[in-house]
């Protein structure tokens, strides 16, 4: 039961969303929101806080202070609505090793509820976009890391949720699967689910429909590429980000 | 239930790849039933014994010949002095030291007492209590022999007849006793370890998080965990239950279904030791070790290896909350007593509580969202 | 620092960081001694014990009485059949019955004997025995001070280095062998599996490290953790627990330390075996724990089992130490006694880490 219907407009919104360790902030009041079907860059250093956040958002950790609403649902008393409505992909490789891919396919889609059927014809469209269905019967750890992160996203897909995060998702790949990783991206929002990706590499942020950039656990800018560039008088994102990161002040 | 089951198939396809794992589980405790059943015993077999007869008269003879020919004892020494027989307990060669006095057969004839000194070593306590009941056994024994022989019996005397007789076991076979209780410690040991092990090991490896973030009950994760140990954990039993019947012959007075029953609730109850471990470690290695801890007290305190009965008040009271001792108990009784259910109904409801608590406890603690 | 002891550094760190593992590395031996010291018994105590007079005369309800004073039995019961005896048995309420004969005492100035049975509860064959001779002896004496019997042989009993049969006195050197066996064994082998199954054992091999060096880092810095567990244990055990320690202590320390490093070995040589921690812990468990505890002495005289286990009691390292430990701090004895188990035990040292030595570096050719 989702309060104010103008709020549905949007897949993601945070308001005041705070995390504190003890003293320390990891994450400082932040205020934003995405739009469906966005292609949404939540960028930043390490340690500047975008894991806390994501965390957050996908009901991993609560929040100090402050709120958010995921799909339409409030992510400190409906978190369990959250997690049927979002697809997540970790930071940390976080399939099943020890399992085929069909296996691994069959667990996640039995734990949404997909049926046995559904289950084999997604997995089946999945891994022929692949190009991978000679290997749906090979063990995980027998796969190059590049094919196990798509298909990690296509995992994260199989239940068709509005909205996907990803955390870091090209962390590790080279650059032809970076590319052909963000196409899969597109394919996702072109077919209407919102994309709520975190990474560091500031070039993908030209990929992206609005990016924001974090530093010491507030946001700092948002807006298309575009915007950003403008507004901070850089030519590309990168060197946006550069003007923005200051050192921090012992 | 899809989703349950989707788990539950995950956990045994991971369990049956891990071939080393599945082997061992199964296999260790088999072999270690069929060596370490035969060790677990205090019956002694020709403890070395140090004879000091002062007389040396054919009574002595006789005296020393009886604890000759018993199989309990093994002569390796006569000395003449008690000195030099005690240095045979000191460079170990000997544990026991028999002092026959000077004046033996003129006691025997003439009806006063004397004092036959037993040197025992106390270096091995439950030894040194079956060498002084056996020794003691044997010179009474030689006593009534020597009583039935000697004439006239002086007027008044008589001696008593004690005949020791043992229900449920007759022959004091210590393997009734430990086959079935060392199975049990197996089959707990392995259960709980490795299911305490296998949900750490989702957390160091990050697989969790992904679980974490989908909309999966508690209790269909933790069933799902549990589940694969649980029926591992009867299979083991029952498999260890066949040899224990096939090798050793140990009685099964009472109701198999009975058993299985119990041991279904006591698995439970074990299982979710290990449960709530892992919900408080964040590494294999320390969840092994804290259910090793917690483990270890529990089977020590079970009274398998020493009797509950024995231990002081305090202790007793602690056992109480150990779901071990319950079903050891329960396995004595019914497999070595026939007992029924009316008799164990009380244990098994007490383990089908703490096996709730357990439980309850450990999902509740278990969080999907960290705090 | 070389290398070498960069990476000792980096072990004993490691150890210190993890509270909790420390924590029951430290605080089970002392739980464990302190179930020992006061919980663990095979004394007597309270054992409930029916007595059934067939008769009812006098004669029998002193000697209840004089059963039930020793503090070792009580009564538990009014019993007046065998029939109830039985029950009693079979629900666990008694675990012995004394049965008197209907015609005691009467027959008492008769040639011949008065005869009691006995049936205890043989379910536990442990308590059984005692429970029964125990009652057997108290009987007979209390027949012999009641001045109605012929004075048969009577035999003075005294037990040497352990008068009192404190079960600690003789637990204490088992518990030893234990915890430093399972702690060092256990602990090397799935620290190193660990490093395994995180990938960082190859960025190991690949250092300047060499083998042998890799083995001797880990063993170092475990080492010096079970020798601190060691030495808390001993003095605890000596000064709270009250257990002598009669022989020399720096043979003791010898024989300790010799013993803690072939456990160690052992534990490095299990990891080499194992890809998983779990595997680790399994073969450390299976192979060390319940033959430990059964094979070595502990609990179990190794005279009492069949010759082929006797045989193979021989193979784990603590039954050897357990040997030599308990005569050292029991009885005093010296190198001319303890040569033997100290020579197997330092052979078994040098074999397992040659052993070990040689699969790391099979696993480096792989």
């Amino acid at each position: 039961m989702t309060s104010n219907s103008a709020q549905d407009l949007y897949a993601i919104q945070a308001v005041d969303l705070t995390r504190k360790f003890g003293h320390f902030v990891a994450v400082d009041h932040i205020n934003f929101h995405v739009e469906k079907g966005e292609v949404f860059g939540f960028l930043g250093a390490n340690g500047a806080g975008k894991t806390t956040a994501i965390r957050m958002l996908i009901g991993l950790l609560r929040a100090s202070e402050g709120t958010a609403k995921v799909a339409g649902f409030d992510i400190h008393t409906e978190t369990e609505r959250v997690k049927s409505s979002i697809g997540y992909m970790s930071q940390r490789f976080s399939l099943y090793e020890d399992l085929t891919v069909l296996e691994n396919f069959e667990l996640y889609g039995g734990i949404y509820g997909l049926s046995r059927s559904d289950v084999r014809e997604k997995s089946s469209s999945a891994l022929a976009r692949l190009g991978l269905e000679s290997h749906k019967k090979s063990i995980l750890s027998s796969l190059p890391l590049g094919w196990k992160q798509k298909l990690a996203f296509m995992v994260a897909q199989l239940h068709n949720p509005p909205i996907v995060f990803l955390d870091e998702p090209t962390g590790g790949v080279d650059p032809i699967t970076r590319r052909q990783f963000w196409e899969m991206i597109y394919e996702a929002a072109a077919g209407g689910t919102t994309i709520f990706v975190t990474t560091h590499y500031m070039d993908e942020a030209e990929y992206c429909d609005r990016v924001s950039i974090m530093n010491a656990g507030r946001i700092e800018v948002m807006g298309t590429p575009g915007e950003i560039k403008e507004m901070l008088g850089a030519k590309s994102i990168d060197e946006a980000f550069v003007r923005i990161a200051r050192p921090v002040e012992d | 239930m899809t989703t349950f089951l989707a788990l539950l198939r995950k956990e045994f396809i991971q369990i049956i790849r891990n071939r080393p794992i599945l082997v061992m589980m199964i296999g260790l405790p088999i072999v270690q039933l069929l060596i370490l059943a035969h060790a677990a015993t205090f019956e002694l077999r020709s403890v070395e014994m140090i004879v000091v007869d002062q007389e040396r008269s054919a009574e002595s003879r006789r005296l020393v010949q009886s604890f000759a020919s018993g199989g309990f004892f093994s002569i390796v020494g006569h000395e003449d002095n008690v000195d030099m027989a005690l240095g045979y307990i000191e460079s170990s060669e000997a544990m026991f030291v028999l002092v026959i006095p000077p004046d033996l057969s003129k006691s025997v004839q003439s009806g006063l007492p004397t004092k036959l000194q037993l040197l025992i070593s106390g270096e091995d306590g439950v030894r040194a209590g079956l060498i002084q009941a056996y020794a003691n056994g044997i010179i009474q024994l030689q006593a009534r022999s020597y009583l039935l022989e000697s004439m006239p019996v002086p007027k008044g005397a008589s001696s008593i007849e004690i005949r020791e007789l043992f229900a449920y076991n007759p022959e004091l076979d210590y393997k009734f006793f430990m086959v079935p209780g060392i199975l049990v410690l197996l089959v707990t040991l392995v259960g709980s370890l490795l299911s305490a092990m296998n949900i750490v090991r989702e957390k160091e490896i990050g697989t969790i998080e992904q679980l974490n973030v989908t909309p999966i009950r508690r209790w269909q994760f933790i069933s799902a965990k549990l589940f694969p140990f649980w029926i591992i954990g009867l299979v083991e039993l029952a498999f260890g239950l066949a040899i224990a019947k096939l090798v050793f012959n140990i009685p099964m007075m009472g109701s198999l279904l009975l058993v299985f029953m119990a041991a279904a609730v006591y698995l439970l109850a074990v299982l979710s030791i290990g449960l709530l471990v892992s919900t408080v470690t964040n590494t294999q290695q320390q969840a092994m070790f804290i259910a090793w801890f917690i483990l270890v007290i529990f089977i020590l305190m079970s009274g398998l290896f020493t009797p509950i009965q024995s231990m002081p008040e305090w202790a007793q009271m602690v056992t109480r909350l150990n779901p071990v001792s319950y079903f050891i108990e329960i396995m004595r009784r019914v497999l070595l007593k026939g007992a029924g259910w009316m008799s164990i109904q009380g244990l098994v409801f007490a383990l089908a509580v703490y096996a709730s608590i357990m439980l309850s406890i450990a999902v509740w603690r278990y969080r999907k969202v960290a705090a | 620092m070389g290398s070498l002891g960069s990476f000792i550094m980096k072990e004993v760190r490691h150890i210190l960081r993890d509270k909790r593992t420390l924590l029951i590395l430290f605080g089970m031996p002392i739980a464990q001694l302190v179930l020992f010291g006061y919980a663990i018994r095979n004394e007597l105590n309270d054992v409930p014990i029916a007595v059934v007079y067939l008769s009812g005369s006098e004669e029998v309800s002193k000697l209840s009485n004089h059963l039930t004073a020793s503090g070792y039995f009580t009564l538990a019961g009014v019993y007046r059949t065998e029939a109830e005896v039985w029950d009693g048995l079979e629900s666990g309420e008694i675990k012995a019955a004394v049965l008197v004969e209907p015609d005691y005492p009467s027959n008492l100035n008769e040639p011949g004997s008065a005869r009691f049975q006995i049936i205890t509860d043989g379910s536990d064959p442990n308590m059984a025995q005692t429970v029964s001779s125990q009652l057997s002896a108290m009987i007979r004496a209390w027949h012999q001070s009641s001045g109605a019997s012929f004075p048969t042989l009577q035999t003075e009993v005294r037990l040497l280095y352990n008068p009192e049969m404190k079960s600690v006195y003789l637990f204490v050197p088992g518990l030893m062998a234990f915890i430093l066996m399972l702690v060092s064994a256990l602990m090397t082998s799935i620290s190193v599996a660990r490093e395994k199954e995180m990938g960082t054992m190859e960025l190991l091999l690949v250092s300047p490290l060499k083998p042998i060096e890799i083995i001797i880092g880990k063993v170092a810095a475990y080492i010096m953790l079970a020798g601190v567990n060691a030495l808390t244990v001993t003095l605890i055990a000596v000064y709270v627990f009250g257990v002598p320690f009669r022989g020399s202590f720096v043979l003791f320390s010898l024989l300790t330390i010799v013993y803690i490093v072939t456990s160690l070995a052992l534990g490095v040589l299990i990891s080499t075996k194992s890809n998983t921690q779990q595997t680790a812990m399994m073969i450390s468990l299976g192979a060390l724990l319940l033959p430990v505890i059964l094979l070595s002495g502990f609990i179990f005289p190794i005279k009492s089992m069949p010759d082929i286990l006797q045989m193979l009691a021989q193979v784990p390292p603590a039954k050897w130490y357990l040997e030599a430990a308990r005569s050292i701090m029991l009885k005093g004895a010296g190198l001319n006694v303890v040569w033997v188990p100290l020579v197997v035990l330092t052979g078994m040292m040098f074999a397992f880490i040659v052993l070990a030595w040689k699969n790391l570096k099979e696993h480096l050719d792989l």
